[in-house]
Formats: structure tokens, sequence, C-alpha cells
């Protein structure tokens, strides 16, 4: 059941996007399911092949005189890279703190009339393109990095939120009956038990959330905020093979670092009982 | 020690009101357990979660050691009874020892007490404190989850008990073990519980006295054997089953059915000795012992008729005995089993204590009729 959560907001979020917005989330998803899998032995070999392949491909591009050009762009990789991080660190901050109690509070029993019309809303909103989420950010709120970041956090909202509500939703009615009947409160109920037991499905909403803000903070760009993606679209514009790269190596690593980080944090901060990966 | 007095439920839905209790009037005296038993939906489990308050009554008065509850913050009433449902509900998320500690950890008992008791109430239901203490749920089996329910529930030691249905989801094998073994604990913890089940061999077995509920009505409140052998209409006839009459075995030990100090013989009497013994008694068999007391053999008195001779030379085995601290349903079906009419009842040690006959376990049945 985590995992079809998991898998549906991968395919949604694979279906809509640019080509390398779905290399990512491929990438992404290639080092989730190596993470599935790390008491397997299959795993280290997996990365072994990686890290070799990752090897040829620098030898490649020295020779081919691909990596002097991409250093020689270093002062702009590092500049765009701050504002990308920026954008990341901003919007998906701001979705967690808005999203996570969001989902919570709607699975409340008193907002149980809202909650199921709002989570319609919210799939709705899941399948519009993330481009078309940036595009209409710049309609209301212009141009440059705010309606940028706005329009980021919606589109990273958006799985947040829908998790975290279905984790705690998920959770079995007879737990909260012997909790509340031992004598919990509401609160202790909720830290206690539901938060707990819905952890991991909340953590598979991040993930999937910061995949696709990761993904698409190279769009940024086009609505004028800078970032990574300007060496990307204009290495595309100019044919500059290298300074493409120079904006793409960094995004596809930032992706799949973030998710590293993010599947360490879930594979320790769930507890051991109700997490399926330990 | 829980009385209830005309609590009433009235569920208001969209399809009209549903009377789930209707002015319910019960005592459950100290120590006893109270089955409330019933077919689904007649309103046993809502009787008894107003009780800790997790259905507000719609009307009527809860005492609980005196107190009426129905006025007492719920939060802490609940810290103060003991709960376990049929879904056992274990915290997935915490380990064993972390679940049996929940309710001492919500009343800041100290935790080095608290993680102590926790052991000890493992070690009550036979499971090893080094062994389950760390593990999760999901690591024990169905009937360890339910026993680790139970002492999660006695972990503060409240007095008052609340089960619903505690041993229903659990295969009927380790369903016997689980009773025998809560029963056991019970003699010595002596909570005062209120049980719920809609199956009545378990109420026959559990219960001091049984509630009998239908359609949101309490319509005999009496002890198992009463209510076995005196139903009190034919809704509770049909209830406890066509096969009353035999559940109420259940309900005897040997020891109170059996005729005491019987009449014996030794190896060294002679055959003389035990036909007179026999006669006198008006038995076609009597039970030879050893030196201490112990049932060794048996004399018939077609065989030992007319003979000489002494006992030990000529005395059969003793087919069958029971045990003083069995139930009379185990001693009829030895009796049937191996078609004897009478048996000889011994002790732990093997002592002859007495015997049953089925005459008069059938006088002892019909004893409870006939003083209608
Ligand atoms: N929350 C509720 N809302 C409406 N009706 C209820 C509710 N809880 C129980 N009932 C109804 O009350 C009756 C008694 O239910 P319950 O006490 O659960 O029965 P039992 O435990 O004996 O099977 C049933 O008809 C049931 O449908
Ligand atoms: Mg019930």
């Amino acid at each position: 059941m985590d995992n079809d959560i998991i898998n549906a907001d991968y395919t949604a979020g694979g279906k809509r996007l640019n080509p390398l917005r779905s290399g990512i989330d491929r990438l992404a998803g290639a080092i989730r399911l190596t993470d599935a899998l790390q008491s397997n032995a299959l795993a280290s070999t997996a990365r072994m092949i990686v890290l070799g392949l990752a090897f040829l491909a620098g030898v490649l591009a020295w020779s081919s005189g691909i990596l002097p050009e991409i250093l020689s762009l270093k002062d702009d990789v590092l500049y765009l890279l701050n504002q990308h991080l920026f954008m990341v660190a901003v919007s998906g901050g701001l979705a967690l703190l808005v999203g996570l109690p969001l989902g919570i509070l709607l699975s409340r029993p008193y907002m149980l009339k809202y909650a199921e019309a709002l989570m319609q809303i919210l799939n709705v909103g899941t399948t519009v393109p993330t481009l078309a989420i940036l595009a209409l950010s710049m309609s209301v709120l212009g141009i440059g990095t705010v309606p940028a970041i706005f329009g980021l956090f919606v589109a990273t909202l958006l799985p947040i939120v829908r998790n975290a509500y279905a984790g705690c939703q998920a959770v079995a009615p007879h737990l909260i009956e012997s909790a509340t009947g031992m004598g919990m409160t509401p609160g202790q109920i909720l830290r206690r038990v539901e938060i707990p037991n819905a952890l991991f499905v909340m953590f598979a909403g991040i993930r999937t959330a910061f995949a696709i803000n990761v993904g698409t903070v190279p769009l940024a760009f086009l609505i004028g905020a800078g970032g990574l993606g300007e060496l990307i679209f204009q290495g595309i514009a100019l044919n500059n093979f290298g300074m493409m790269l120079a904006g793409a190596l960094p995004v596809a690593l930032l992706a799949v670092l973030v998710d590293f980080v993010l599947s360490q944090a879930q594979f320790w901060l769930v507890p051991k009982g109700v997490n399926p990966l330990r | 020690m829980i009385r209830l007095e005309d609590l009433t439920k009235i569920f208001q839905t969209p399809s009209g009101d549903i009377t789930a209790a209707d002015r319910i009037n019960m005592d459950v005296p100290e120590g006893n357990i109270c089955v409330l038993l019933g077919p689904s939906g007649c309103g046993k489990t809502t009787t008894m979660k107003m009780v800790n308050r997790l259905i507000e009554p719609t009307s009527g008065k809860i005492f609980i050691g005196g107190e009426d509850v129905t006025s007492k913050d719920p939060i802490s009433l609940r810290r103060s009874i003991g709960y376990v449902i049929q879904q056992i509900g274990l915290f997935p998320n915490q380990t064993i020892e972390d679940n049996i500690c929940a309710v001492p950890d919500l009343l800041g008992w100290d935790r080095k007490k608290s993680r102590t008791r926790a052991g000890e109430l493992l070690e009550m239901v036979a499971l090893d404190p080094a062994t389950f203490l760390g593990r999760f749920p999901k690591e024990l089996s169905g009937g360890q989850q339910q026993r680790v329910g139970v002492i999660r529930a006695l972990a503060a030691d409240p007095p008052v008990m609340l089960m619903d249905e505690p041993f229903g989801a659990i295969d009927p094998i380790n369903r016997e073990v689980i009773q025998d073994e809560f029963l056991r604990m019970q003699k010595e913890i002596k909570k005062t519980i209120m049980f719920v089940s809609h199956d009545i061999d378990e109420a026959v077995k559990m219960a001091d006295k049984i509630a009998i509920f239908d359609a949101g009505q309490l319509i005999q409140y009496d002890s198992p054997d009463d209510l076995l052998a005196h139903p009190k209409n034919s809704f509770i006839a049909d209830f406890v089953g066509g096969d009353r009459t035999l559940k109420r075995l259940r309900l005897i030990r040997v020891e109170d059915a059996m005729t005491k100090d019987p009449p014996r013989v030794t190896a060294d009497d002679t055959l003389d000795k035990a036909v007179n013994l026999m006669e006198e008694h008006g038995h076609i068999s009597i039970v030879m012992v050893g030196p201490k007391g112990r049932a060794r053999g048996v004399v018939y008195l077609s065989d030992a008729r007319g003979k000489k001779g002494k006992v030990g030379d000529s005395h059969d085995k003793l087919p069958v005995s029971v045990h003083v601290g069995e139930d009379l349903r185990t001693a009829v079906s030895s009796m049937f089993m191996h078609d004897e009419a009478s048996l000889a009842c011994v002790d732990s040690d093997g002592i002859y204590k007495g015997y049953v006959t089925q005459r008069g376990i059938t006088h002892l049945l019909g004893a409870t009729y006939r003083d209608q």
C-alpha cells in the first residue's frame, strides 16, 4: 500500500515533465530502488557499476575537451548553484512547514467533511504540469524569484499534503481506540500513535515532492528566476554542449543527493516497527 | 464494584434512533468476572464502552467503587481502567516494553519502576522478558500479541478491567490456553472485570456472573450454573443451547461431586473382605490402594465372589481414574470412553480420594431442577 502511494506519484510526475525532468525522475527512482534493496548484495554491485560508469564518463569528458570547458564556467556555476539551492530550500522548506500540518489537520475527524473534497482538488492539482504551475504563477505574480518560489512551493506542497493526509487516514482505527481507551489525550494520540505510524507514508510524499521540486527548479529560469536552468537552456540554445552539461550535471547530482539524504532520513527516522525498509 | 443504574444509550442515525442499551441495571461485585453475552449487535460493546466513557450514556448512571463516573474527567478515569479489545491495538511503532508501559508512562511513573514491572508482567504470561521486551509487535504471534495486550492493560494495576472479546481472534486451541492462563492470573490479581463475549462456552468457563443481552436489553443476569439450569425464557434457552445441561458439567469439579472417604481394600486384605465391603455398600467394584493410599487396582464383585485368597493376587488393573481438580465433563467423557459406571478420583499424588458414578452425576444435575 505504501508503495502504491510512492509509485502513483511517480508515474504522475514522470508523465507530465520534459525529458530532463523525467530523466532525473528515473535516476532518482533507480537510486530509490537500490535503497530498497539495501540489505541486498545486488545494491553494492549496482553502486560499483554506477561508479564505474561515472569514471568512464569522466575520462571521456576530459579527453573530448568538455571538462575543461565546464571548469572554465566555474564562477557562473557557483553563482547559479547558489540561486538554485536557495529556491529549492525556501520553496521546499515552506512546503514542508505548510504541507505536513495541513495534511494532518485535514485527517482530523472534524475535518472529514471538507477533507475529501479538498483532496479531490489536490489530486487534480497534481496532474497539472509543473511548467504550467510556474507559468500560472508568473501570470499572477510577474517574473523573478518570488513567483518561481511560489510556483515551486505549490508543486511541492501537493504530494506532501496528500501523503500526510493519507498516512494519518491509514492509521488503523483500533490503534486510536486502544490509545483513547487507555487515557491518552488527543494530542498524545497524535504524537505517540498517529504520526509515528503515518511517518513512512509521509516520507514517501516528501521524497516525491522533493523529486518534483528539484526537477522543476531548472525551469525557473524560464520565468526569470535564474538558477542552473540558465546554463542548460542557454547551452541548448547556443548549441554549447559544455555549458549545457555545466548546468545539467549539478542538477542531476543535486537530485541524487537530495533523494539520498531523504531516503536516509526515512530509513533512520521512521520507527523500526513500522518501517518496511528496516 | 461496578454498578450500572438505568443505563441507556440511544444512537441517533439518519435511518432513525437505535436503542443500543435500554435501562440496564446490574452490579458486578469486586473481584468477579462478569461476562456480557449475547448475539451480535445486542449492545454488549456499547454497554461496556459507557463504563470508560468511550461512549457517553444518553441517560443513567455508572458507579465504580461507589463513585459516580459519569461526571468524572474521562482521561483520568480511563487511565484507572484496564482496556483490552479484540484487535489488541498494540502500537506497532513501539517496542513491547514501551507498549506495556504506555499507561504507567501516561501516569508519570518512575521509568525504572515501570520497566521492571513490564518484565514481571511478561513472566506472568510465560513470555521471556529478555527475548520479548525489545521486540516490536509485528515480531510476535497472534497469541503472544494478545497476551501482551492483556498485560498492557494490567500494567498500572487498575482495579477494574474492560475486555471486549479479548480472545475472539485467536484460534480455538490457543484460545483455551490463554483463557486458562488468564483465569490462573485472575486468581491472584482479583480484578473486577467486565468481559464481552458472544461465545456461550467461553462465558461459562470465564464468568462468575453472566449477563445475557438481547436487542439492548439485559434479559438475565445470573451465575453460569443458574443460567444454564434455569433459563428465564425461550430466548435464553435457545441462546445457551440445547446441550445446556452438558455445559453445566464444566462448571462442577470432580472434587465437589465425588463421594468422599470411599470403602477400599489393600493388597493384604482377603477377597472375602472385599466382597463383604462391596455388598455392604451396594457396589460392583472396589479400589485397591497401596500403603500410602494410592489407587493401585480394582476388584470386581463378579470376579471375587466365592473365590479365596488375597486381593493382591487377583486384582485387575484400574482401567481409568480422574483427577479431583478436573471438571465433570472430563469425568463423564472418561466414563463413556471406558464404558465404566463409576470412576476413581485421585489427587495429584495419585492418592485415592473418592469416586463419582453416572447415577450420582445425573442426580446432582437433576437436584437443581427438582428444587423448582
Ligand atoms: N456509533 C454508533 N452509531 C450508530 N449505531 C451504533 C453505533 N455503535 C453501535 N451502534 C448500534 O448499536 C447496536 C449495538 O451495538 P454493539 O454494542 O456494538 O453490539 P455488540 O457489541 O453486542 O455486537 C447495534 O445495532 C449497532 O448497529
Ligand atoms: Mg461488540
